[in-house]
């Protein structure tokens, strides 16, 4: 069934099957949406966190969300500075996801704090040698770039389209959005690196600390390098299961096939400064502070050995392998599974970057901390899943998101 | 010609605790709570959300009865003079709001309660653990309301507290010593609430870099040690035991190494700082 609102030439499911789909995506937000009434309402007590467990799940979704919306900027760095035009049949789309990433990051950044009145200290009493500064200014500043440089996909709905004014906008915005794309690739590389920077310079905590250049910790760089190299993984991810939801072809192969490769090689160079970060810290930095590698990864009764070696290996090393070789990148199941295993590395790197941060004793006559989070910090990081799948499907439905859908689809 | 005011020298206020002395009786914590208005809860049975500004750790040699020994650490906030003992304590320079700043002129770091959003940065970057969140909005029974120290501001739910070496205290003392025509403050005139209630005179509390106060002598004996050494932290609050598996339960050493010799090192590079 075709209405006005729906993009020209493309095929939509009844209004009825998607009412049904956005209930029930619906009901889990709102599911989100009460947790984050009660935390709002009654404080941080309905957490699981503690005075050891300051930060816990949600910094974690916020650095995962953070490196897998990194598709944007990488993709708009790739499409409209280095000139790939292959990816303007994804661009829309690593931009939406890009948005939805950084939209729920700012969500949960106003859940986490015990003050979330007081959230605008960050800007009006900043405090520049902080790395939460600098997250805090560049995050809500790219912010404003993805919603630039999603307005003209916006004003791109038919029915929208139709207004003279609207239309003119549209275009002119399309016509400068270099200068958004240089000024978020811009950014990007700040409030990634700066989140990789706030778990680098605590000096104090020496799982997390990281020597660096001047007063840039290594993490800083890793971060947005790992940001670049898995955030076109989870754009192809997102989309191949948007494929598989639809049942249609959304993306010319060669986007796929070029994205695959470029994240490849971002991949395997950054394996090989992670791997060598991390002889480097357990060979000099934590023996300097006392500690030994198996310090970190021993008694207690989940950070073992297996986290280190499924981050770098497994989750690091084989999905780099399958991407930077051509026999892999054209076998579909080998290209999805090699961008599920990138996009679980990465998380596990921000897991360890923060949980495992927290949980390690520092004095010697302390234990392991342990932390489980409570249902209302699970809903909550639940909530922006919902969101994403609602903004995606409205946006699949009413806008232009897949330039070459109807050259790719001809059947219908 | 009027005279111009002369600069008063910087103090470094410090503790020294002997540990040999303190018996884990916790008046020291009782004090603190009553001098710093520190609010309780009816149900403290989960100590990793119970507010102190103080706590006593328990520590034994881990070995069988009867050659059991046992040590009880009381723990303030270390009021850590940083790396290169510049004030970049590793709480400061993290909190994005200035919610926390290093005092130059007693060493001591603070906290302002109506500038701190709560983030809980500070907290991940402290290794002693010595921040606290106010999971909850402070109450206390009704009559102990009338009790509340007038000097402290009561806290709210949502931000971070810690040990503020009762600066209360030390804004008084000055004061006094202002009206008085002194620039210099006697050792007695500024005392935090737990030195004073230790039944035992296990803490000893003045300026680290005056050699009149006890303090001068006492973090320089063979005995004196800080947790965490190692970690260029470099706390204002020094230990002193005659245990050596006390000394050694301060701080991480690696397999071979001699925590005397590490620890030697690092007063050695402390006082060329």
């Amino acid at each position: 069934m075709t209405t006005p609102a729906i993009p020209e030439g493309v095929k939509r499911c009844p209004t009825r099957q998607f009412t049904l789909w956005l209930a029930v995506v619906g009901a889990v937000l709102l599911w989100g949406v009460y947790a984050m009434f009660l935390i709002w309402y009654k404080g941080l007590n309905q957490t699981g966190m503690n005075d050891a467990y300051g930060f816990a799940l949600w910094i974690w979704a916020d650095l995962a969300v953070i490196a897998l919306g990194g598709g944007a900027f990488f993709s708009g760095f790739l499409t409209y500075i280095i000139g790939k035009k292959e990816l303007k049949s994804i661009i829309n789309y690593a931009v939406i996801i890009g948005f939805i990433c950084y939209s729920s990051a700012l969500l949960i950044l106003a859940l986490d704090i015990g003050q979330p009145l007081r959230g605008w200290f960050i800007f009006w009493h900043a405090n520049v040698h902080s790395m939460l500064t600098e997250v805090a200014f560049c995050l809500s500043c790219y912010f404003a770039v993805l919603t630039i440089e999603f307005i003209p996909l916006v004003l791109e709905n038919p029915k929208l389209d139709r207004i003279p004014f609207l239309h003119h906008l549209s275009h002119n915005m399309h016509e400068v959005m270099a200068v958004f794309a240089a000024t978020g690739v811009f950014l990007s590389f700040f409030h990634q690196g700066s989140l990789g920077g706030v778990a680098g310079v605590l000096y104090a905590r020496p799982f997390a600390y990281r020597e660096g250049l001047l007063i840039w910790p290594w993490t800083f760089f890793l971060f947005t390098w790992s940001a670049a190299a898995v955030g076109p993984c989870f754009t192809m991810l997102v989309t191949w299961l948007t494929e598989k939801i639809t049942q249609k072809r959304l993306v010319r192969p060669e986007a796929f096939q070029l994205l695959a490769k470029i994240s490849g090689w971002m991949l395997l160079t950054y394996m090989i400064a992670k791997i060598a970060d991390t002889w480097y810290w357990a060979a000099v930095t934590a023996p300097s502070k006392g500690f030994s590698l198996m310090d970190f990864y021993s008694n207690n009764p989940v950070y073992g050995i297996w986290i280190l070696i499924a981050e770098l290996v497994i989750c690091g090393i084989v999905p780099a392998l399958i991407l930077i070789t051509r026999k892999g990148r054209e076998n579909k199941r080998l290209l999805v599974t090699a961008a599920i295993l990138a996009v679980l590395g990465v998380c596990i790197n921000r897991w360890v970057m923060v949980l495992q941060v927290m949980a390690a004793p520092l004095l010697p006559f302390q234990d392991w901390y342990m932390y489980i989070p409570t249902w209302q910090e699970v809903a909550t990081t639940i909530l922006p899943v919902a969101y994403g799948a609602i903004l995606i499907s409205l946006a699949y439905r009413y806008l232009p998101v897949f330039p070459h859908e109807k050259e790719l689809n001809p059947g219908q | 010609m009027t005279q111009q005011p002369q600069h008063t020298k910087t103090k470094r206020y410090g503790m020294v605790i002997d540990l040999d002395k303190c018996t884990g009786c916790g008046a020291c914590m009782v004090a603190c709570y009553a001098e710093n208005n520190v609010p309780f809860r009816q149900d403290e049975s989960d100590k990793m959300r119970s507010l102190n500004w103080i706590r006593v750790m328990k520590v034994d040699n881990g070995k069988p009865f009867p050659d059991t020994q046992v040590c009880y650490i009381p723990m303030p906030c270390m009021q850590c003079d940083g790396q290169h003992m510049q004030g970049h304590s590793p709480c400061v320079s993290v909190c994005p709001a200035v919610a926390t700043d290093y005092d130059h002129p007693t060493g001591i770091v603070s906290q302002i309660y109506t500038r701190c959003f709560g983030c809980r940065y500070c907290m991940a970057a402290c290794p002693y653990h010595a921040r606290k969140f106010n999971w909850w909005d402070p109450k206390w029974p009704a009559d102990m309301e009338k009790y509340l120290n007038p000097d402290v501001s009561a806290r709210m739910r949502g931000v971070v507290e810690k040990c503020s070496f009762c600066y209360h205290r030390y804004q008084k003392a000055r004061d006094k010593a202002y009206v008085e025509g002194r620039e210099e403050l006697h050792e007695d005139e500024y005392q935090t609430a737990c030195a004073r209630a230790c039944p035992t005179n296990a803490i000893t509390f003045g300026d680290l870099h005056n050699p009149d106060h006890a303090v001068y002598s006492l973090s320089r004996s063979k005995n004196a040690f800080r947790l965490l050494e190692r970690l260029n932290t470099n706390p204002k609050v020094y230990y002193l035991s005659s245990k050596s598996w006390v000394r050694r339960k301060a701080d991480n050493y690696l397999e071979g190494e001699n925590p005397e010799e590490i620890r030697e090192k690092a007063r050695k590079a402390a006082a060329t700082h």
